[in-house]
């Protein structure tokens, strides 16, 4: 159980950075944690003790002790779609910051209009 | 195991460092330690799949970071000592919302099977008939391109609309603002 309680841990510390930290990149850097955390539980969900990876390496080789393989298909891809979103939100700071030259969302916020 | 709890304890520090250091380049890098534990995690949790994914999307998600801020500013001017105010009301939520996370997630927990010992209902099938329906030895790709192809259809088009927000937003200026600039 401790393994997982480290994820909800890094999802809190990821949640922290997104709600209170006023600098664009910090909140992005919350995001990215809570992903990690999330991609880690779901491989953790599927650990089977003394496991190989699902992988055949043979015919007629016995599958009983392979790890989970769903929890890993689902976390693959969405490993390069955080990448993907996470890229997203760096282009828009580097464009709010060229404009605005600045990354504090409070003055972001003043300088509207 | 001893190595997964120390890969644990190590990511949870970098991402603190990630989160309270004040320059901004350093705190890309403290995020990166935290993404390369987690590829280190995946071989020990048995799933080399997402252990090379892993790498090769947090060096790139380092270099998107490193990017970004060598071209705007790595010094972080929000992190000041004295009390805010406005920090408050977000601080009171946070904290309430944690709390009633952490009841929810012990109930949750509470309801999953015991570490290293899954239930594996559905996988169960998958692996038996992996090889046989698909052709594919490894039963991860069996199950992402195979079983659950319009999974992956879907994941591929919210892929693909991120990227094209990110050309959007990245490219060059337009052909008539660039007149409008020249005439100027």
């Amino acid at each position: 159980m401790i393994p997982y309680f480290a994820c909800i841990l890094l999802v809190l510390i990821g949640l922290y950075a997104v709600v209170t930290k006023r600098n664009i990149v910090r909140i992005i850097i919350g995001f990215s944690l809570v992903e990690y955390a999330i991609n880690l539980f779901f491989a953790l969900v599927g650990f089977k003790r003394e496991g190989i990876p699902p992988i055949i390496t043979e015919l007629g080789q016995s599958r009983s002790n392979f790890v989970d393989p769903l929890p890993q298909a689902l976390v693959l891809t969405a490993i390069v779609i955080g990448l993907a979103t996470t890229a997203l939100m760096l282009a828009l700071a580097m464009r709010i910051y060229e404009k605005y030259r600045t990354f504090d969302i409070t003055e972001i916020r003043r300088l509207r209009g | 195991m001893i190595e997964l709890y120390v890969l644990l304890a190590a990511m949870i520090v970098a991402a603190l460092v990630a989160i309270e250091i004040k320059d901004l380049l350093a705190a890309a890098v403290a995020l990166g330690i935290v993404g390369f534990s987690v590829a280190i995690m995946f071989i020990l949790l048995q799933a080399p799949d997402l252990a090379i994914v892993q790498v090769v999307v947090e060096t790139l998600t380092v270099v998107f970071f490193a990017a970004v801020i060598l071209r705007t500013t790595n010094s972080d001017t929000t992190i000041a000592g004295r009390f805010r105010h406005e920090l408050i009301f977000p601080t009171v939520m946070y904290v309430t919302f944690g709390l009633v996370f952490l009841v929810l997630v012990g109930r949750a927990l509470a309801g999953l099977p015991e570490f290293g010992n899954p239930t594996m209902l559905v996988a169960r099938e998958y692996i038996a008939l992996g090889l046989e329906r698909t052709g594919a030895a490894n039963v991860v790709a069996a199950v992402i391109l195979d079983f659950r192809g319009y999974d992956t259809l879907g994941e591929a088009t919210v892929l693909f609309t991120a990227v094209i927000g990110v050309l959007t937003l990245m490219r060059r200026a337009g052909r008539r603002e660039l007149t409008s600039e020249n005439r100027n």
